[in-house]
């Protein structure tokens, strides 16, 4: 649908978003992202069964350590949609880098910089949706 | 096995239309050995279904669980899609026919497009898009939908103006405005026919003003309104001033179950469940509170779990009213008044914002063409003529029929009967299985496991639809910066034939050993790059994808500076993530070649005899004494056919077939192993002896029972029974013994004992029509009789409507009942007397009757000690759950495990040789390939980390982790689906996915952020 977002989004391709790891999510704020979120199927929808629902957890469990160690859990954010939701796509990618660029570099960085964001996804049609 | 001309059976198959129904047909036979020609006289494969929004009960959006579908076709080495083509003619007899064919100009050349949609940009031309129901425009130059396959441009000439603008641009060289039709011929063994149905067209009613009122909509017209990629990207809007509605009312039945207008009889058997559907999934669309309202004559949610979507839709606030439509009249500006009169027979009349016509299927007028063309036999509704005990033969000897042309049904239906046709192909033709197919002739794999990684980047202009936004040469010299990479070079279409040519020979020139390519998609294109690696010997999993097309070009049009640096970005992410990629090897295991049948009813026999005829041994498990199962209950079929000699003769063929061993007064005791392996123990007779056989698959036939009714002075009084009973007591006067039907005055029937209440929510789906099966012979039996059906709702779908229509002509009486004032049945001395409310007369009756009969509820089988064994799961009222209810209909999650018959859900004895068919070709086409690939990207533990904490066990979706004899858990590489909910799960890290190891992710996120802090 070529819908345009933001091009600071960049996406990792994962088999389930059952496969993302608290590691993946933390070693990115490590690495200076400034925001990322997990896009995962609908809830009830995911084609292993539960992926998205454990991904949840782990979202969940990284916002907590993430405001722990100030550098703020509304950094990390879980969304879910499915293939044919390509404007959803769109626009979670545009609420998402309003959200951040509100927020800020990461406190992590250095100085300066663009906002750098990074989208774990399961390797589904979403993405191509938009 | 030769024919009568002598001559050996053709190993190919014809399957005529590629909807829902031919694919899932070609696919079967394509993985049974079987070399499919796929027509469609469409530019594409996927039918209706592929213009649904979502689909009933699961509300799954349609596209993205049929678009799976359609690339496996498209991929398929042995489906040969044949797009605008249609069949002219056949010759020849079952097993060697001679097909004509014609296949009408596209004017663009499949094997050069690429679907860059460049010439679709610069069409100057608009033309009604049909795929879109007219709602909006396309170009002339167009694809049907964006996940069309084949994947390519046609041109609708009639049009098209001819002004070669798309031939100029297309840098693929693949528009010919000189393309003409062709007509060649094949040769085949048999074919199918899934060519579909049209809907109705409501433009002839004066009734619906559709022609004059665009707020009236069709059905599908509202599919698309409601699709994400429909004509209002699906936002919830009427035509005429596109405001959201805030009233929508549904009409049913239209074109259906009426002939006033020229329309059909039939009823089309899904337009109550997607019409809920539709009011439910609006609701979910509106912004505010949507007022929904489905006008209708009975609620027919008769399938699998359709009662409690039902039930759903109302604690939703669906609005159900039970009317015939007088008229829609314009209200306003475009506001629309329905009058109607209720169920009591008065008048009344709504104004609603958008008004839904629930059209119905029709055969259409070319189909019955073609059915004239293959000299097969329509019925009077112009459906294909099929026997109740074979119903997915035509009149004609091998040639077969699924999906709609064979009787209005919904789509795992549909699937059901095209894998069910594609069994009795595969019976037809199992003496040429894998003499037509083609397979690939790959060189041995070179191994790389201790070379340095070695990169090539190949980066795609796309034509210009990356090299127009993003600076192509330059992300090209930027990849020669980084690590690794040994060769980098840009072209015009990576994916081109030439190129992929060119690429082999560079890779193997220059010693590359990981592959990385920059263009669009890895779900279009990564399969054919990996082909490319396993052409020249390279491992497939050392290719990587970045998307810098539809994840950039595409939609970051309006910054080229931005975008480019985007495409340095993740080409940098997939070169770091290409330099850790490891080669994965995957192993052949063998396929035990017959499959275990559990449950000797009509189902379990047709899917061990279909079997058996595909050439693979069975082994039938049968608990009681004798075959037969519930079907020994019954005396005929609603259309006449005797069942008792069809049982006696299925049983007959079955202990005579050389490949089945069947086992009566057997238990299945212990079952183990995994899909094409597995180790059944069955304790056989009552000899306690166990024997263990070793099998590659499982069908579930385990059938179901009658309930036995609490209600109503069941078992209480001689004249209370059940249909069963009664089909008992017809059978038992027939031999002149007991009570005579004949003699009585007044039959008094109960609709929906057992079923649709609160203790069992679920419809029986058959009752109905084993009330009117039977009204009919008692009144024949006795013409003065009276016979009065007490019902809820009349579900007699399909072409079963006939019956309800000559039952009611017959003066057989039909007075609904609510559920909460259900009818009152007290002893009369010998006979009986009934008190129920009468909805046209608003009062409550009072009749005596000399029978009741209660058509009570079906009722799944006891299978818990079954189900725990092949730990298959249940739904809480005991029948088994499919893999998924619309596409999957008769696989169990667990691969190699088929299920069929009652033990499914309740349906009619056809519906359950069709599913059994369909279970035998499923489990036909696994075992057909004889040995399977394991491993891969699957999950793999480290013994020397597992402290088997169980965290694995418990969190896999499958059940696939066990602890074993070492103490540690272990994976096999045949059941993982590759999830990896248990490495990220795992507490100790002793599991690892393979290709999307931890260092493989979090490298392209290092990669990424390269700098950064």
């Amino acid at each position: 649908m070529r819908l345009s977002y933001p091009t600071n989004v960049k996406i990792v391709k994962l088999p389930c978003s059952g496969r993302v790891d608290v590691v993946h999510l933390l070693k990115a704020f490590e690495d200076g992202a400034d925001g990322v979120y997990v896009a995962g199927c609908l809830e009830g929808d995911c084609h292993y069964q539960v992926g998205n629902l454990r991904a949840k957890k782990r979202v969940a469990y990284v916002k907590d350590i993430l405001d722990k160690i100030g550098i703020g859990g509304e950094r990390v954010a879980m969304y879910n949609l499915s293939a044919g939701q390509g404007p959803r796509f769109a626009e979670i990618a545009r609420e998402m880098s309003e959200k951040i660029k509100q927020l800020g570099p990461t406190p992590l960085r250095k100085s300066g910089g663009s906002a750098k964001g990074v989208k774990l996804t399961p390797g589904t049609t979403k993405e191509e949706a938009a | 096995m030769a024919n009568s001309s002598g001559k050996k059976k053709k190993g190919a198959v014809l399957v005529v239309g590629a909807g829902v129904a031919g694919m899932q047909a070609s696919l079967d036979l394509a993985s049974s050995g079987y070399l499919v020609h796929l027509v469609d006289k469409s530019p594409t494969i996927g039918g209706i279904m592929s213009q649904l929004d979502k689909t009933f009960p699961t509300n799954d959006c349609a596209m993205c669980i049929i678009s799976p579908k359609l690339v496996e076709v498209g991929r398929h080495l042995n489906i040969n899609i044949l797009p605008n083509t249609e069949v002219e003619g056949l010759e020849g007899e079952a097993g060697n026919f001679q097909v004509a064919l014609k296949s009408h100009p596209r004017y663009i050349d499949l094997k050069a497009c690429t679907a860059c949609g460049q010439c679709r940009q610069v069409c100057p031309v608009t033309a009604v898009n049909e795929f879109n129901q007219a709602l909006d425009l396309r170009e002339a130059t167009y694809m049907r939908y964006p996940q069309a396959i084949p994947r390519g441009f046609t041109i609708d000439r009639n049009v098209c103006i001819g002004c070669g603008l798309c031939e100029k641009v297309c840098l693929a060289e693949a528009v010919h405005y000189d393309d003409t039709a062709k007509e060649f011929s094949l040769d085949v063994g048999a074919v199918i026919l899934a060519p579909g149905n049209e809907i109705f067209d409501p433009s002839k009613f004066d009734t619906y003003n559709y022609l004059n009122l665009p707020n009236v909509v069709t059905s599908l017209e509202f599919e698309r309104i409601l699709s994400a990629s429909g004509p209002y990207r699906g936002h919830l809007m009427r035509p005429y001033d596109r405001e959201e509605p805030a009233k929508i009312a549904w009409l049913q039945c239209v074109g259906s179950r009426n002939i006033n207008a020229c329309d059909n009889s039939y009823c089309s058997a899904v337009c109550c469940m997607y019409a809920i559907k539709e009011a439910v999934i609006a609701k979910e669309h509106a912004h505010g509170n949507l007022d929904t309202a489905i006008f209708y004559m009975d609620m027919r949610t008769y399938g699998k779990e359709f009662e409690q979507y039902y039930n759903r839709a109302k604690e939703h606030g669906v609005r159900f009213i039970r009317s015939r439509i007088h008229s829609i009249e314009p209200e306003g500006e475009c506001d629309l008044r329905l009058t109607y009169a209720d169920e009591q027979g008065q008048q009344k009349s709504e104004v609603f914002d958008m008004v839904v016509l629930s059209v119905g299927f029709e055969v259409g007028k070319e189909t019955v063409e073609l059915g004239k063309r293959l000299n097969i036999d329509l019925n009077r509704h112009k459906f294909a003529v099929t026997d109740g005990f074979k119903p997915v033969e035509t009149s004609r000897p091998g040639v077969y029929v699924c999906g709609t042309l064979q009787g209005p049904k919904d789509i795992p239906q549909s699937v059901m009967e095209a894998s069910g046709a594609a069994a009795g192909t595969s019976a037809l033709l199992s003496e040429s299985r894998w003499t037509e197919t083609r397979s690939l002739q790959l060189p041995p794999q070179r191994d790389v496991s201790k070379e340095p990684p070695r990169i090539g980047v190949f980066v795609c202009n796309c034509g210009i639809n990356i090299g127009g936004i993003v600076d192509v040469p330059a992300v090209r010299e930027y990849a020669r910066t980084l690590p690794y990479v040994v060769h980098v070079e840009d072209n015009l279409f990576t994916c081109s034939q030439d190129t992929q040519v060119r690429m082999g020979q560079v890779i193997k020139e220059k010693g590359i050993n990981r592959m990385v390519v920059a263009a669009c998609t890895p779900l279009t294109h990564e399969p054919l790059f990996r082909e490319t690696l396993l052409d020249i010997g390279l491992n497939k999993y050392l290719f990587e994808m970045a998307n810098i097309r539809n994840q950039d070009s595409w939609v970051h049009m309006k910054d080229r500076q931005k975008a480019t640096d985007k495409a340095k970005d993740l080409v940098r992410m997939s070169v770091a993530r290409a330099a850790l990629l490891q080669q994965l090897e995957e192993q052949k295991i063998q396929i035990q070649q017959s499959g275990l049948v559990i449950g000797g009813g009509i189902a379990g026999m047709n899917a061990a005899l279909n079997l058996a005829q595909q050439g693979f041994s069975a082994i039938l498990v049968e608990k009681g004494t004798e075959l037969g199962g519930l079907a020994r209950c019954v005396t005929h079929t609603i259309d006449g056919m005797e069942v008792q000699p069809y049982v006696d003769s299925l049983i007959a063929e079955v202990k005579a077939h050389p490949g089945i061993k069947v086992l009566t007064e057997s238990e299945v005791t212990s079952f183990k192993g995994y899909k094409g392996n597995f180790t059944t123990k069955v304790r056989v007779g009552s000899s306690l002896e166990e024997e263990t056989f070793e099998h590659g698959v499982v069908i579930v036939a385990t059938g179901a029972k009658e309930y036995r009714p609490k209600e109503f002075l069941y078992g209480e009084h001689d004249g209370v029974m059940t249909q069963m009973d009664l089909d008992e007591v017809l059978r038992q006067r027939g031999a002149g013994n007991g009570n005579d039907p004949a003699k009585w005055n007044r039959a008094i029937m109960i609709q929906c004992v057992g079923s649709r209440n609160e203790e069992n929510p679920n419809c029986s789906r058959i009752c109905c029509q084993s009330a009117v099966k039977h009204a009919l012979e008692l009144k024949k039996l006795n013409p003065a009789m009276d016979i009065v059906i007490l019902y809820r709702d009349m579900r007699m779908y399909g072409l079963l409507e006939d019956y309800y229509t000559e039952a009611r002509r017959q003066g057989i009486i039909f007075s609904r009942f609510d559920l909460d004032d259900l009818p009152k049945v007290e002893s009369n001395g010998a006979g009986l007397k009934v008190t129920f409310h009468d909805h046209v007369l608003q009062r409550h009756i009072q009749m005596p009757a000399d029978a009741v009969v209660l058509s009570a509820a079906t009722l799944a089988a006891n299978t818990d000690q079954l189900a725990t064994q092949l730990k298959v799961p249940r739904n809480a009222y005991g029948f088994f759950i499919e893999a998924h209810a619309k596409l999957r209909p008769v696989d169990f999650s667990s691969e190699g495990i088929y299920l069929c018959g009652t033990a499914h859900s309740p349906k009619l004895i056809s519906e359950s040789i069709t599913q059994s068919l369909a279970a035998a070709s499923r489990a036909g086409s696994f075992l057909a390939g004889k040995t399977l690939s394991v491993g891969g990207a699957v999950a793999h533990v480290d013994k020397s980390h597992c402290a088997a904490c169980l965290v694995c066990v418990m969190s896999c979706p499958y059940g696939v982790p066990k602890i074993n004899d070492e103490n540690v858990s272990e994976i096999n590489p045949a059941l993982c689906q590759g999830c990896g909910v248990c490495v990220s799960e795992c507490p100790a890290k002793a599991i690892q996915l393979s290709h999307f190891e931890d260092d493989q992710i979090t490298v392209e996120v290092h990669a990424l952020l390269e700098g950064a802090v």
